[in-house]
């Protein structure tokens, strides 16, 4: 049997790769796309401790987290377009009209 | 090591066998689509290549695999050679989980109908990778088109299928095929409603006109498949018709009882015998056809043409022997026979979504829309609450199946039709609204 | 070890191995639909992980909602959005070097607490066989205990979808 801890390994490859994505990338899409990479690793965790603790509650939790991340997305991407539209940029350090 | 190799030896056969069979199939159903349009059409159809064009498939794939590959200039090669192949692949995973008979399917999952959903829901990035990829804006607006109307019409056949789900309380196939049989009746006749919902959804989403916009001749001269040739235009095409066959095996097992035969729980005996009257058909029905092929024989032009007309029908014959045969045994009847009805019950389906190609005019795209949001999705949502009312009914209320689902279904008509006729009035109000302006 | 056992290992490592590569990769590419298309990778090797662990329909809803649902918005918005004009462009903002450090130290700050208290994860071994049947267990406290916070997630897809047709509409 694989031990939990290296579901956590694994778990937290991804969610620091997530974390260093919507750092340093400046499309905003991806750094969305890096949002929802971190989602995906706090799934891994739960349904792992859901499978080691025999209880259901992490994988229910994955649903909801996963419904999140369908909101998140869907939101997150009508703010993108609309932006887009208006200002034909998708660049995160380019969007900076209340900097002014 | 080999104990655990063990079971997977017989899923890996049946998998190999339905690869292997599935394009040659596909091939069929074309041949058939064409004769059907002809016969619509009042024509006879491809004649030449073999009798009644009956080897035209395989001159056909021929030509398509000789064909040159073209690759467009500034195409983004690796998913412009991927794109077909995820197409092709996701086509034919999501066979895995379908029962072709009660010993023939390649894994009972227990999650089956969800591993189609999620294995079919894949398959739009094969067209929407293939369309952008190209680098072409006919490609892309085929692309685009695709996801809309797939992701629009894919929630209206999820609803539509879990009301089959309801009145058989499994994820399995096998298990819904088992409740049908065991309920003494195909769900098709418990919720019409979501069976033409999944009908008219699953049109929509194997792009088939008239829904085929993502294809649209007549606009985007051929969609997301513009810039393809050759082999891999062929491997789009393969999809495109394996689709079709899951949507009809989809809707065969969950509202047309599977691999039942018609009247399965009628056991009408010869007398003295075991054998069901019934279960003379399948064999009977090849018997005919064999018959046919040697009448036809001498009528056909050439001598080769004769020769091949007769091996036809000695194959019918061999089919109406097996399916003789196995009346005898108790082991292989189910099976075999299964396996017939459930391809007849395929073939019944794709004859519809012909006719209904060949006999609708096509829609426009926002018609579309308006059909699969505004009236679909609501109607697919009341039915819903309908069959729990129904089922609650039947088995709470002691009521009996079909007076409980003859009124939920009426109900759910009449709410649906007064909530989609509100819907347009204001639709129309808006339009005036519009247009004032 | 027996045979089911090591093909049980053989495939968490090949999915985690997948999931981690794609997920750089991801971060790495230049062209956004790649970046996608090495999501959609790293998603589907979750769901492979999901399935390792026996929770079958969480790998369902993982495929149909996350890789055939979210991912294909995701696509749906790129193509929308020129992406000609972004390939030109700088990939990384300025602060990347900060955000490395950063990253380096949040692996170093979690892979020490896992080392040292990865052992207080021991339940036991894990229950054989998993919570089965899957499907039926995970309705059950769905619509059973998780009720409210179930109508409360349904609330909030719903005020989502208000949101994104508000944002996207040109006019009101």
């Amino acid at each position: 049997m694989i031990p939990t801890t290296h579901y956590l390994y694994l778990s937290l490859a991804l969610f620091t790769i997530g974390i260093v994505g919507v750092l340093t990338r400046r499309n905003v899409i991806v750094m969305l796309m890096s949002i929802e990479l971190i989602l995906n690793a706090v799934n891994i965790n739960l349904v792992a401790f859901s499978r080691a603790y025999g209880a259901v509650a992490g994988q229910v939790f994955a649903i909801f987290i996963i419904t999140d991340a369908a909101a998140e997305a869907a939101v997150g991407l009508g703010i993108i377009l609309a932006f887009f539209r208006n200002r034909e940029t998708v660049l995160a350090d380019e969007m900076d009209l209340l900097k002014w | 090591m080999l104990e655990t190799v063990k079971p997977y030896l017989w899923p890996v056969l049946f998998g190999v066998i339905v690869v292997a069979v599935l394009p040659l199939l596909a091939g069929y159903v074309v041949l058939l689509e064409r004769k059907v349009m002809a016969d619509m059409q009042a024509r006879l159809g491809p004649m030449r290549v073999g009798p009644h064009g009956l080897l035209q498939p395989i001159a056909d794939a021929l030509k398509l695999l000789i064909k040159e590959d073209i690759v467009p200039l500034n195409a983004d090669r690796v998913i412009f050679w991927l794109a077909p192949v995820l197409s092709v692949t996701t086509a034919l995973v999501a066979y895995a989980a379908i029962p072709f008979g009660p010993g023939f399917q390649i894994a009972d999952m227990n999650i089956g109908l969800l591993f189609i959903l999620a294995v079919s829901s894949l398959g739009i990035y094969g067209i929407v990778l293939g369309g952008w990829s190209s680098n072409s804006n006919y490609s892309l607006m085929g692309a685009i088109r695709s996801v809309a109307q797939l992701v629009s019409y894919e929630t209206a056949a999820g609803l539509a299928l879990i009301s089959a789900l309801m009145m058989g309380s499994s994820l399995s196939l096998r298990a819904l095929v088992m409740a049908q049989q065991n309920q003494g009746v195909w769900f098709i006749f418990c919720v019409p409603i979501a069976f033409f919902i999944y009908l008219v959804a699953s049109i929509a989403e194997t792009n088939r006109a008239p829904f085929d916009f993502p294809e649209a001749e007549s606009e985007l001269v051929a969609g997301y498949m513009t810039e393809y040739s050759g082999f891999r235009w062929s491997l789009y095409f393969l999809a495109e018709y394996a689709n079709m066959i899951i949507v009809a095996s989809v809707a065969t097992t969950l509202f047309l009882g599977g691999w039942l035969r018609p009247l399965a729980s009628v056991h009408l005996q010869i007398p003295g015998t075991r054998m069901e009257i019934l279960d003379l058909i399948p064999p009977l029905f090849f018997l005919a056809l064999a018959g046919y092929c040697v009448l036809r024989a001498p009528r056909q032009p050439v001598a080769v043409q004769k020769v091949f007309m007769l091996l036809v029908a000695g194959f019918c014959l061999l089919l109406a022997a097996a399916l003789g045969w196995s009346l005898t045994s108790a082991e292989f009847l189910p099976a075999i026979h299964g396996a017939f009805w459930f391809l007849a019950k395929v073939f019944v389906y794709i004859y519809a979504f012909l006719w209904i190609r060949f006999t609708f005019p096509r829609y426009r795209f926002d018609q579309l829309m308006n059909l699969g949001w505004r009236i679909l999705i609501p109607l697919a949502l009341t039915n819903l609450v309908g069959v729990g009312v129904a089922l609650v009914l039947h088995s709470a209320r002691g009521w009996g199946l079909f007076p409980a689902f003859l009124l939920t279904t009426l109900a759910t008509l009449a709410v649906a039709g007064f909530l989609v006729n509100e819907g347009d009035k204001r639709l129309k109000v808006v339009a005036v609204g519009a247009n004032g302006e | 070890m027996n045979g089911a056992g090591a093909l049980d290992q053989v495939f968490f490592y090949f999915f985690a191995a997948l999931a981690v590569v794609s997920s750089v990769l991801m971060v790495t590419r230049r062209n956004v639909i790649h970046s996608a298309i090495f999501l959609i990778t790293a998603l589907l090797a979750t769901a492979g992980i999901f399935l390792q662990l026996q929770a079958e329909f969480l790998f369902a809803v993982q495929i149909i909602l996350y890789v055939g649902g979210i991912m294909v918005l995701f696509i749906f918005a790129i193509m929308l959005v020129h992406q000609d004009v972004s390939l030109k462009q700088l990939r990384y903002s300025r602060q990347k070097w900060v955000a490395g450090v950063l990253g380096v130290i949040l692996v170093a700050e979690f892979w020490f607490a896992l080392d040292k208290g990865g052992s207080l994860f021991h339940p036991g071994a894990p229950i054989s066989g998993g919570l089965q049947p899957n499907t039926e267990q995970v309705g059950q406290a769905l619509f059973g205990g998780y009720m409210l916070p179930f109508e409360i997630a349904s609330v909030l897809l719903l005020v989502a979808m208000v949101g994104a047709v508000v944002m996207a509409k040109r006019r009101i």
